[in-house]
């Protein structure tokens, strides 16, 4: 449901739904301008149906929450909905869901984004509720406590119930030695049990201001109506100081990690492994594209490389696979995962991959797999448009991790640009143990 | 985390089935496109972007699998697209890759569905291998036994999941004798007992002309579809074998069942019988669970258990129409120690709205959401296809879209009133907790275990 953290780190999927029309540069066709404020605002435009995603997208995400403070910007999110100087608590949302619109929000490490669906001419309210709340949110203990019991609810349900989540909040704990990707998304439990009013309000007046937003309106709609719409609303709400994103760096890492997981609720083992990787905007961003080529070749469907030879031929694993996402602000990561067969071992698998993997390094990708990964890639985006929020997920995820409209329009072409030898290099510079973590999570014997 | 997400979209999902025109105009051109063969099809055209999406159907799901092989139709639906005709398993995958062809099907309890979406310059390809798939399956040993192999070890993985557990326990306590009371998923045992010949079986039973339905959705004309249908569908058999399944009356009602697992949020599942979706009362209970626990943030129960007092991320309720019975039924997960107050508040809720029904501005507000969200259901070729089957798959009529939304705003205060005093009754609510409750007294042993 709504406002709930995104905790995913990278998903191959996502990629999926960036963008472009076969042989075209071109992916949305945006159209994007700059408010007196400062706030980007970009409009794709799609008269499928008379509907309208409206998504604001700060660039501020849980890898900003001050120190001790783990949760503060996912907690902020859930207060958003808790009413403004003009607006009751939960006001928000029934003014939406009067009108039929669909609404959520969303805290990632990088960015907190919200975002109504509606019925094209309510796009004039949600933007007045949106704006809003940028600028007169008003919080009491009485429904600031309250959620916070609710955030602690939503933290047992995603990663206190389940072993599988708590291994991967581990394994990120590991990965990054001093970044604040470290940290999960939701908070520590014992310091969202901390947090209080005058914390989110502090967070809140250093990170939401207009200058700091981006707007993606994707729907029925045109860039002038958008943009004289916009100028009412958001432009009426004064531009404010916002600090730079200044985050502990990484050190080299020197070491591979180690973590197992064992719990009395865990029956299927399994095996997974991060290894710390250039984003698009960090690192060395030039292996990024290719970076993404290597994880759909390696680990992206059922006729990748993993896929094949530890599931079809050797049959060790019933399920393997590998992830990239190359939007972060800072170093993203680049995954691996697998479940042993019927009582076969999680170590067996970590094996089976790992000489996988030794044998892309030695030998290298072939030239047909790369052509391949490409080719659905650059389907994938052929796609992106058969959705109403899609585009704006895409395109505000890109900017607010440090992208521009132009990346989003040209990453289908960048994807074709890769080549075999870029793919090569980029998977020896990142495949390196002593960039990783293993994780296994195992049964735990009961007596 | 996996599982709480999916749990919410599937919630999601059963709750908002299928309405029409909202409050501007909004209309779906709908061509019914008939083939020489006699298959025909609901078209909607949408020349916008160049995909083409397709979404079928046939009656008859996973509450047919025969006794001791539960899981069948599920084991079909994960094998269709793992070898057919000349090409096996890895051959038709790679054939969708480098088309980029995105098919996929899914066994439901009373249906079994498939999805296709291609870029239209390939539609051809795409048609192809959806006639392969439905037509020429394989089900090779080895693709049978590796799909097997992940089914299984997906069940073990879910085993010890409080929502999974939640679940399973639900269904076979409330139907011990029924099919409905067997996890569509099958078990490890029923799963291992089941051969490719089952398999062929299921195709050749359930995969008929008088049995389908097609929607299509995107960047394709009526001429240019027509003879993809007859191509693709034209050498299914006339007639699907005949299917019997009775109707179904949830027992156990009243009963409290704790599953005892050792996390620190229990997950409560909890219904009893509702109204079937052929049901006169259907769209007023519709409304009425709206306001009760299905509104998301505006419904009753969410004020009252989340927004009010911190007890849990989400709750809400569903109707859940089956063909042959009718339930509602909810869910919430809430830390050990508060569970029994969660409990009493959704009794107090459920007997509250049963004694005097929505407020009229309640009534108003539900009607509203009901009729206007509906335009979203269209904004995207694969969804609207999907609303065209399963429109179908119910056995409405093409007008059925635009009338949608005139049998919401039909419903009356009086009928709101009348209906949530038919369909709630917080004494017959059968309660599944897992986890480690405090203060919950159960009244009635889990049931066997299924072997999961």
């Amino acid at each position: 449901m709504r406002r709930f953290a995104r905790l995913r780190f990278g998903c191959a999927a996502l990629l999926l739904f960036l963008a472009a029309r076969p042989g075209a540069a071109a992916v949305f066709e945006p159209e994007t301008f700059t408010l007196d404020n400062g706030m980007q605002v970009v409009v794709v435009v799609s008269h499928r149906a008379p509907v309208v995603t409206h998504m604001i997208w700060y660039r501020v995400g849980a890898a900003d929450d001050p120190p001790g403070k783990s949760g503060i910007a996912h907690f902020l999110e859930h207060l958003m909905f808790k009413g403004t100087a003009t607006l009751a608590p939960g006001e928000f949302s029934e003014e939406v869901a009067r009108r039929g619109g669909n609404e959520n929000a969303f805290t990632a490490q990088d960015y907190t984004a919200y975002f109504q669906s509606v019925a094209v001419e309510h796009l004039d309210l949600v933007m007045r509720l949106e704006a809003d709340r940028m600028a007169n949110l008003a919080l009491s203990d009485a429904v600031v406590l309250p959620e916070r019991d609710v955030v602690l609810e939503e933290r047992r349900q995603r990663t206190d119930n389940d072993p599988g989540s708590q291994l991967a909040e581990a394994m990120r704990a590991a990965l990054y030695r001093n970044h604040p990707y470290r940290l999960p998304v939701i908070g520590w439990a014992h310091e969202i049990a901390g947090l209080t009013t005058e914390d989110a309000i502090a967070f809140y007046r250093r990170w939401y201001a207009p200058n700091n937003a981006v707007l993606v309106v994707s729907g029925d709609v045109t860039a002038e109506n958008v943009r004289a719409l916009a100028e009412k609303h958001y432009g009426a709400v004064a531009a404010r100081p916002v600090p730079a994103r200044e985050r502990l760096q990484e050190p080299p890492q020197l070491a591979p990690r180690r973590v197992v997981l064992e719990s009395p609720l865990v029956q299927q083992p399994s095996w997974s492994r991060l290894y710390v990787a250039p984003s698009h905007t960090s690192g060395a961003t030039e292996h990024a594209y290719a970076l993404e080529v290597l994880a759909e070749l390696l680990g992206g469907g059922p006729t990748s490389r993993l896929y094949r030879r530890l599931v079809v031929e050797d049959k060790v694993a019933t399920s393997a696979g590998a992830y990239y996402a190359a939007d972060a602000l800072d170093l993203a990561s680049f995954g691996f995962y697998g479940s042993p067969q019927s009582g076969g071992r999680a170590e067996d698998v970590e094996a089976a991959a790992e000489a996988e993997i030794t044998r892309l390094l030695a030998d290298g990708a072939t030239a047909d797999e790369v052509a391949m990964a490409k080719s659905m890639l650059q389907a994938g985006a052929a796609k992106a448009r058969d959705s109403l929020s899609g585009p704006a997920r895409t395109i505000g995820a890109a900017l607010a991790t440090g992208g521009t409209v132009a990346d989003v329009e040209a990453w289908p072409e960048r994807i074709g640009a890769v080549t075999l030898e870029a793919v090569n290099a980029a998977a020896r510079a990142v495949l390196r143990p002593e960039g990783s973590v293993s994780g296994l999570l195992l049964p735990k014997p009961t007596s | 985390m996996g599982a709480a997400v999916r749990a919410l979209a599937l919630t999601a999902g059963l709750l908002t089935p299928l309405f029409a025109t909202a409050p501007p105009a909004f209309a779906v051109e709908i061509q019914r496109v008939v083939g020489a063969s006699g298959v025909a099809a609901w078209l909607v055209e949408d020349h916008g972007n160049p995909i083409v999406s397709v979404a079928i159907g046939f009656h008859g799901g996973a509450a047919l699998d025969p006794a001791g092989k539960a899981g069948l139709a599920e084991m079909v639906s994960v094998l269709l697209d793992e070898g057919a005709g000349d090409l096996d398993s890895q051959a038709f995958q790679r054939r969708l890759a480098e088309l980029a062809i995105e098919l996929g099907f899914d066994a439901g309890m009373d249906e079994f569905s498939g999805t296709l979406r291609t870029l239209s310059d390939r539609r051809d390809d795409a048609f192809d291998l959806l006639r392969l798939a439905l037509t020429a399956p394989r089900f090779d040993q080895d693709a049978v036994d590796r799909l097997r192999g992940q089914l299984q070890a997906r069940l073990v993985a879910q085993a010890d999941d409080p929502g999974d557990i939640a679940g399973r326990v639900w269904w076979r306590t409330s139907f011990p004798d029924h099919p409905y009371g067997r996890p569509a998923e099958g078990t490890v045992a029923s799963l291992g007992a089941i051969a490719p010949d089952d398999l062929r079986g299921f195709v050749a039973r359930r995969f008929a002309r008088d049995n389908l339905v097609v929607g299509v959705v995107g960047d394709i004309t009526a001429a240019e579809l027509r003879p993809l249908l007859d191509r693709t569908f034209g050498a299914l058999p006339a007639a699907a074998a005949p299917a019997a399944l009775p109707e179904a009356a949830p027992e156990a009602a009243g009963a409290v069942v704790v599953v005892p697992k050792g996390v620190p949020q229990s997950v409560v599942l909890f219904g009893h019988q509702g109204v079937k979706r052929d049901d006169p009362d259907f769209y007023a209970a519709y409304v009425v669970n709206h306001v009760l626990g299905g509104g998301g943030f505006s419904s009753r129960l969410t004020h009252e258990v989340r927004e009010t007092r911190g007890l849990a991320y989400s709750i809400a309720t569903w109707l859940n129409t089956l063909d042959r019975v009718g339930l509602v039924q909810g869910q919430v997960a809430t830390q050990n120690a508060r569970v029994a107050e969660t409990l009493d508040l959704v009794r107090a809720e459920w007997r509250r709205m049963a004694e005097a029904g929505p407020t009229p501005e309640e009534l108003a507000d539900a009607k509203t959401y009901l009729t206007g969200s509906y335009p979203l259901r269209f904004s995207s070729t694969a969804s609207t296809a999907g609303v065209l089957a399963a429109v179908q798959l119910e056995g409405f009529g093409i007008d059925y879209i635009a009338r949608r939304n005139s049998y919401i705003e039909a419903v009356t205060l009086e009928d709101a009133r009348r209906v949530a005093r038919r369909l709630l009754d917080p004494a017959r609510l059968t309660v599944v907790v897992v986890g480690e409750p405090e203060g919950v007294t159960a009244t009635r042993s889990p049931p066997p275990d299924d072997g999961t």
